[in-house]
């Protein structure tokens, strides 16, 4: 089977989605990286979407997913370089990513990670998110 | 087109995108089309082992659309009205997918029947 391949890069996980993706490609990239985040102590994940033209319901689902096991491993994600068209069409499919940090592209979402790390190691705790329940 | 397995929906949506782009259609429309046929497919691999889609060039008037037909001999299912409802799922999902496919495309219809399978008929009209 393909696989995703999972860079490390200091304290960064750098994901590269290049090629179409399935429901059973995204499951094996989310166990990946859930191991690999522990394996590794990484503090963030970059996601690149940029070459992916199709999101669904259910890659959308592995995408929060991602977030949120990484969140509770204490790193952070970060969605890069989605497609406008692949945006609307997950937001008219009813599936908003809420939760789910992102940037318009590789480096701006490499200085966002960077700025939660630096936040977190300066002592400074950021709050939660907002979503009180 | 058969879609029994799950490596199969790339093959297919790699189809439609072609046709969808053949006759002019934006990318927007195209994602749109592409991704409720996604969500179709694994329906159709997840409730009932799989199916055949049919993938048609329609016209109406001065407009031209791609039409999809699901077609599965699944168990069927039992409450199309809750089904249609957002967030209501009998599998682990999030219940986006049939609710989510019908706000992606021009035209939804759904016929089923129980034991016998279920047909989704999808239209995507070019500017629509």
């Amino acid at each position: 089977m393909e696989k995703i391949p999972i860079l490390k890069m200091g304290k960064l996980l750098l994901v590269t989605i290049q090629v179409d993706l399935y429901d059973r490609l995204a499951e094996a990239l989310e166990a990946d990286l859930v191991q690999m985040i522990n394996k590794t102590g990484a503090q963030g994940v970059l996601i690149d979407i940029s070459a992916v033209s199709i999101i669904d319901s259910f890659m959308g689902r592995i995408i929060g997913n991602i977030a949120t096991m990484s969140k509770i491993l204490d790193a952070e994600t970060v969605v890069v370089g989605m497609q406008p068209a692949v945006a609307i069409t997950l937001i008219e499919l009813g599936l908003p990513l809420t939760g789910v940090y992102s940037a318009l592209n590789v480096e701006k979402g490499m200085s966002l990670l960077q700025g939660k790390i630096n936040l977190k190691e300066t002592g400074f705790i950021p709050e939660d998110d907002g979503d009180t329940e | 087109m058969t879609v029994v397995r799950e490596i199969d929906v790339i093959p297919f949506r790699n189809r439609i995108k072609e046709t969808a782009a053949k006759m002019g259609m934006g990318l927007v429309n195209q994602t749109k089309l592409i991704t409720a046929a996604s969500e179709l497919a694994r329906n159709m691999l997840k409730y009932a082992k799989g199916g055949k889609v049919l993938i048609e060039v329609i016209s109406k008037g001065r407009e031209n659309g791609i039409r999809l037909v699901f077609k599965d001999e699944g168990p069927g299912i039992p409450d199309i009205a809750l089904a249609m409802k957002d967030g209501y799922s009998t599998g682990k999902s999030l219940g986006l997918g049939l609710p989510g496919t019908r706000r992606l495309v021009s035209e939804f219809n759904i016929e089923t029947e129980i034991g016998k399978g279920t047909t989704v008929t999808i239209i995507k009209w070019k500017n629509g």
